[in-house]
């Protein structure tokens, strides 16, 4: 630990925390300088950079700004908000189970999306609202079911009824693309797998409004949230006010994957992994805000660059899917030779 | 009036009531032990007093003011608890876990004081642990990790200190260890208060005993004045006799042998 004092002020950060943050961020904004770079007309990434800030030439500039760049930029940011809110579910429910991708909260927002494409028939714009109502309602909904009163919402049970409304809502998806017409069918299942094909910047703006708001507003309750993990008696005879702390983050956390899911589709396992990933990069206990975000971009980009670069198109959360199945597997088998949770 | 008392609290869960018109006095200064059987509202009157538990009627006052009118990081230093079962975070260090009971005193801007350094660094010293700083909470033994949360209560620099079954899961050694410390945490000039189980320790170690029964308190006072073979029997059902303890001189509890009672009935039969 590092301590920085300057009168009355005094500000701490860790060497090894500051290091893997600087190495997660250049890793996902080198990918994504070359998954703008990737494309029938490749572009070197010194090209991209410069386009970037407006010193290229203008059919670059066009491709570059116009065309990928918007592509690029969602799934840095949903990468972002999907590690932070995977982290803050995390700690909240203080179960590694309880990212929003494993309990409800991205498989709601996907219904409200495949309702949208294939019974209301509404346009991007419309998508967009439907899938953040949905994971809103979803999570709302598991929050109401959980909740008991007097110990509020405790984590496994958050966790259990939480699978259990993704495996409703899974139904129900499935069942809306069986009834749907083959062309829409299409466009649905390739929804469902999140992918960053074909985003423009009307998908990038309103996530990158959303994160301006949220991150900043989670980041601040990073330090009373990791004080909720000494349990909430000890939390609270700290001075930390722990109900509050809760219900705000779990307000951004839900509005944080509610807005990348609606632009990026519920692309899998980034939120599940990328806290634990986190974690044992910065070898720090306890939820790990920043770290994790950053690692939710250094993953998502790189997914993205590998499906754009595999011999058969690809959505990227396939590949995320792959990667974190593989992932969850081994975390499930450590935890449970350690016996806890 | 003391530093912290409670007047006529009606305490309850959910529909269950624990305990009505309970009123307490902590006398300052104090080592006090609140001992009763299970469920008797010990710890729930404990957790009333940390403000953990709002009171369905009454007050608590901490320095004359109802704690529920404090703002939280205020009460948290001036008035610290030990939980029953705290949570440790997996993989964090006695120094890092003790640390944290500096966060009633910092703020966004003021992250880690002069001040904070020397409170954790006192804190770890006078538990006798400052030579386990780098080592992992999960790898101490039961009564090393007691010691470790007892010295994030301390870092906290608190006047009053509560303590919620602080001896449970403990072995023998650890528990006299345990309260040995509290003890000389008292003498140096905090009030503390602690549930504990072991009337014998409560009898050893408090300088005011506040015995309970059904959520009423029926004696409080030095063990002294108040421990008697009848009290004990009103507040736990047990025949026993009181003696002097042979290495402390505070009364001493030892339970009726009901076997001999049985086999001196059938004697005179």
């Amino acid at each position: 630990m590092r301590v920085m004092r300057a009168g009355a002020v005094s500000l701490r950060w860790e060497p090894r925390t500051a290091a893997v943050c600087g190495t997660l961020a250049l890793v996902a904004a080198g990918a994504a300088v070359l998954v703008v770079g990737s494309g029938e007309f490749p572009i070197s990434p010194p090209d991209v950079v410069r386009a970037v800030v407006g010193q290229g030439d203008r059919a670059t500039e066009f491709i570059v700004t116009t065309l990928r760049l918007p592509r690029a930029l969602t799934g840095l940011l949903a990468g972002l908000a999907l590690g932070l809110s995977g982290a803050i579910f995390q700690s909240v429910s203080r179960n590694p189970l309880g990212s929003p991708d494993l309990i409800g909260f991205t498989t709601g927002s996907a219904t409200g999306a495949l309702l949208q494409i294939l019974v209301f028939g509404g346009g991007a714009v419309a998508i967009t609202v439907s899938s953040v109502a949905g994971a809103v309602l979803t999570a709302l909904a598991v929050y109401a079911v959980a909740y008991r009163r007097g110990s509020g919402v405790q984590g496994v049970r958050l966790v259990l009824i939480g699978v259990a409304a993704a495996a409703m809502l899974e139904a129900l998806n499935s069942y809306l693309i069986t009834r749907a017409e083959l062309r829409e069918a299409y466009e649905a299942a390739f929804w469902l797998t999140g992918s960053l094909n074909g985003r423009d910047w009307s998908q990038a703006v309103p996530l990158a409004i959303a994160l301006a708001v949220l991150v900043p507003a989670a980041l601040a309750l990073a330090r009373p949230l990791g004080m909720g993990e000494l349990g909430d008696d000890a939390a609270r005879a700290l001075g930390v006010p722990v109900q509050r702390t809760r219900a705000l983050l779990t307000v951004a956390g839900v509005g944080l994957v509610a807005a990348a899911t609606a632009a990026a589709g519920p692309v899998p396992f980034v939120a599940l992994a990328a806290p634990q990933l986190a974690r044992r990069l910065t070898r720090r206990p306890g939820a790990q805000l920043l770290p994790a975000a950053l690692t939710g971009a250094a993953l998502l980009v790189p997914a993205d660059l590998i499906s754009l670069h595999l011999p058969v198109a690809m959505p990227v959360g396939v590949v995320t899917g792959v990667l974190g199945g593989v992932y969850l597997a081994w975390l499930l088998s450590t935890t449970g030779r350690k016996g806890t949770a | 009036m003391t530093q912290l008392h409670a007047d006529d609290l009606t305490l309850a869960y959910e529909r269950r009531v624990v305990a009505e018109d309970l009123s307490v006095e902590i006398p300052d200064e104090s080592f006090t032990v609140i001992v009763g059987p299970n469920a008797c509202g010990k710890s729930t009157l404990l957790r009333a007093l940390a403000r953990l538990l709002r009171p369905r009627d009454g007050t608590v006052y901490l320095d004359g003011a109802p704690i529920s009118a404090l703002p939280p990081k205020r009460l948290a230093r001036r008035l610290g608890l030990l939980p029953q079962s705290p949570l440790t975070p997996e993989g964090i260090t006695v120094a890092d876990l003790v640390a944290r009971g500096r966060y009633p005193h910092q703020g966004l801007l003021r992250q880690w004081s002069r001040e904070d350094e020397t409170a954790v660094a006192d804190a770890l010293a006078a538990v006798g642990v400052a030579d386990l700083a780098d080592r992992v909470v999960d790898e101490l033994s039961g009564g090393q990790r007691q010691r470790v949360w007892l010295a994030l209560v301390l870092a906290q620099e608190t006047g009053v200190m509560l303590l919620d079954e602080p001896t449970t899961y403990l072995d023998i050694a650890h528990q006299i260890e345990v309260l040995d410390l509290c003890a000389r945490l008292h003498e140096e000039g905090r009030t503390l208060v602690a549930v504990l189980h072991d009337l014998n320790h409560a009898c050893r170690y408090a300088t005011h005993l506040i015995a309970m029964r059904g959520g009423e308190v029926l004696a409080a006072g030095p063990p002294a004045e108040i421990v008697t073979a009848d009290l004990v029997e009103r507040v736990f059902g047990l025949p026993c006799r009181v003696v002097p303890c042979p290495e402390t001189a505070t009364p001493m509890v030892v339970p009726a042998d009901r076997r001999r009672a049985r086999a001196l009935t059938a004697d005179t039969l």
